[in-house]
């Protein structure tokens, strides 16, 4: 073990700033949880098992939920009555209403400013700042990681250790550091940094690693290109993904809700500063991706891995991963990406629902057309992102292009709300997974960043969209 | 959690890399709010076909599936989504052990702390036991080993266990209790922040 002088990595300062007690022998370590977000999919059962034991939440005020998984987006009828896929998806949306009430938490339900994606929703309050440990029962909490903060998705059971405890019992994690050298080129956004990313070090190259991404292009990432990063790190098989605090956090942060105020905040933004790794510190892996190298991606098999440029060619199909992968795609290897027709387009989930996302889907769409023959969707992350996109008139430009500008949640992202893409059907989308059956029965998804979905939405194809005023004309 | 100190069961092998846990589980099935019944939808999709019917290639759908409690999975097993309902799936329909050469983080945990052993194996030892599909082999947890068949009789091998995972899976151990028996650190940690 390192003395207390050594550099320490961001990982290592906040492992041990939270250890409630340090691993020994047979026994992990216990972590103090300082921010526990719950949605209504994976917590029903975490709350029983406090009823059964007849136990309170231990700190509801660290505590704070959201409806987002199972929830309409489409607004309510006349009547006011919201139109749930199924009775079930509305019984676990109200039995999350009755475990905030009855134990005491806050929940941003119908009604609030800030309902929406959990992972959107933290950040967008000031909830998740930097230093702090962060979990939900939801693989993509890697994503609050962009501030600085330890923060990776937990199982329901654990769930309730959080809940009942406030703490859980973790085995560290080995460290990897990404770098990236030099800046992104124009048109180029952080998903397909992200994808580039999973493709070099494959689906399950950060298994057993937390991740800290560096360098001069993450650095020149606003804090919701930022954010996109950390959210697909899962999708290489680490847990967290994380950013050094900096400025650019810190800007964020002021203001918001949960962010301190007047003096506090000055004297927070200073300790949050120093929630960054130490010059000299050492990582267990170290990886070198060139920035300039990365051009829009796209996937075209069924893991996040399984991705290439959009000027590319599809792989020959020489494993069976990638034989199964082509042929549920309706694909042929050797064949050219650009110009392959799509059927569904989908703008939205904690990947890219923000307000940033929207902006450069808007940018695209703007005074274009979706293609006839696809149905584009755009999904706000939260209400908070549908009323400033709507003060900036973004919904008008998505409305005026033909597309849907729908009611904040999760959505087609994992198609569990009755928003999916029809079996056979190639969707673009700018969620986070492209596994099969994730959009639906036989769905089959690409994903890309909101630039390359929305250019895909107007061409009708797959298109690189540094492209789209050759073939859609100009905005 | 029940306890598992010693099985011997058949072999299920499901040889595809990355499974992820909306194979085993979509996610149109996650608005249960219990997780008892959930093996009737593990693998849905894979088990029928597009109009609905069992599919005749998916080894989930022989009739030995139901009796196999060893599943041998691909490289990468039940990567993606941290749903637990997942773990839940699996041992609903049968299974009490799962081996692979690589299982993913959080379904790793979340199968541990369910009672639903997982074993991660080296590649020499994976691949030999995805060609033993349908053969029982015997898992001894106090021991940590696997007995397989082989050409001279049983071979047996030692796997690596994580020594809290184990010492809870053997006794049944709740770990819940183990957290609340730290009230007192828990308090004083919570005093200094």
């Amino acid at each position: 073990m390192p003395s207390p002088e050594a550099p320490q990595t961001l990982f290592e300062k906040l492992w041990r700033a939270h250890e409630v007690r340090a691993e020994e022998g047979d026994a992990p370590a216990i972590l103090y949880i300082d921010l526990h977000l719950v949605h209504e999919v994976t917590s029903p059962q975490g709350f029983d098992v406090l009823r059964a034991r007849g136990i309170p939440v231990r700190q509801p005020s660290r505590t704070l939920a959201t409806l987002d998984h199972s929830t309409p987006t489409s607004p309510p009828d006349a009547s006011g009555r919201l139109h749930y896929v199924t009775e079930q998806a509305q019984l676990q949306v109200e039995t999350l209403e009755r475990n905030c009430e009855a134990f005491g938490i806050e929940l941003q339900g119908w009604g609030s400013r800030h309902r929406g994606i959990v992972h959107v929703m933290g950040p967008e309050i000031g909830a998740t700042q930097p230093g702090m440990t962060v979990v939900c029962g939801d693989s993509h909490t890697s994503t609050h990681g962009a501030f600085g903060a330890l923060a990776f998705g937990i199982g329901t059971t654990e769930v309730g250790y959080v809940l009942a405890t406030q703490c859980l019992l973790q085995r560290k994690p080995r460290t990897m550091r990404i770098h990236f050298d030099g800046a992104l080129g124009p048109g180029v956004s952080a998903k397909d940094m992200a994808l580039h990313t999973i493709r070099t070090i494959g689906v399950d190259g950060g298994t057993g690693h937390v991740i800290e991404y560096a360098g001069e292009a993450v650095r020149s990432l606003d804090m919701e290109g930022r954010m996109t990063l950390c959210n697909m790190t899962i999708e290489a098989g680490a847990r967290a993904g994380m950013i050094a605090a900096d400025e650019v956090t810190v800007e964020y942060l002021r203001g918001r809700e949960r962010s301190p105020d007047g003096p506090a905040f000055a004297a927070a933004a200073e300790r949050w500063l120093t929630f960054r790794s130490d010059p000299g510190a050492v990582f267990d892996r170290e990886v070198s991706i060139d920035a300039t190298s990365i051009q829009p991606t796209i996937t075209w098999g069924t893991d996040p891995g399984m991705s290439s440029t959009l000027n590319g060619v599809l792989p020959a199909a020489d494993t069976a991963g990638i034989e199964r992968a082509l042929q549920y795609m309706g694909l042929e290897a050797g064949h050219p990406l650009s110009g392959h027709p799509i059927d569904v387009v989908f703008i939205g989930s904690c990947t890219n629902g923000r307000i940033a996302d929207l902006r450069a889907a808007a940018a695209i769409m703007a005074g274009r057309k979706v293609a006839p023959s696809v149905r584009a969707l755009v999904v706000p992350g939260s209400v908070a992102v549908k009323n400033q996109a709507e003060s900036e008139g973004l919904h008008r430009v998505f409305i005026e292009a033909g597309a849907e500008w729908r009611e904040p949640g999760c959505s087609m992202c994992l198609a569990m709300n009755g928003d999916t893409v029809p079996p056979g059907k190639t969707a673009v989308s700018t969620s986070n997974r492209n596994f099969e059956g994730r959009q639906g029965t036989g769905a089959r998804t690409m994903l890309a960043s909101p630039s390359t979905a929305a250019a895909c939405a107007i061409a009708g194809k797959l298109v690189d969209p540094r492209h789209i005023g050759d073939i859609a004309g100009g905005a | 959690m029940e306890a598992f100190t010693r099985l011997t069961g058949a072999i299920l092998a499901l040889p595809e890399e990355n499974i992820d846990t909306d194979q085993i589980i979509p996610a149109r099935f996650l608005t249960a709010t219990r997780f008892e019944g959930l093996g009737e939808h593990v693998f849905a999709d894979w088990r029928l076909d597009g109009n609905g019917a069992p599919s005749q290639d998916c080894p989930m759908n022989e009739p030995r599936a139901e009796n196999s409690s060893i599943l041998v999975a691909g490289r990468n097993f039940g990567c993606g989504s941290s749903r637990e309902h997942a773990p839940y799936a699996l041992m609903d329909f049968g299974f009490r052990v799962v081996i692979s050469s690589e299982i993913a983080d959080i379904f790793r945990n979340n199968a541990l702390n369910i009672g639903l052993l997982s074993i991660v194996v080296p590649q020499s030892l994976h691949a030999r036991l995805l060609e033993l599909d349908g053969q029982e082999i015997s898992v001894d947890l106090e021991a940590c080993t696997l007995s397989v068949p082989g050409a001279g009789g049983d071979e047996t091998f030692s796997f690596p266990m994580d020594g809290f995972a184990r010492h809870c899976l053997l006794r049944g151990m709740d770990r819940l209790d183990f957290l609340l028996s730290y009230e007192t650190a828990i308090k004083q940690h919570e005093e200094r922040l």
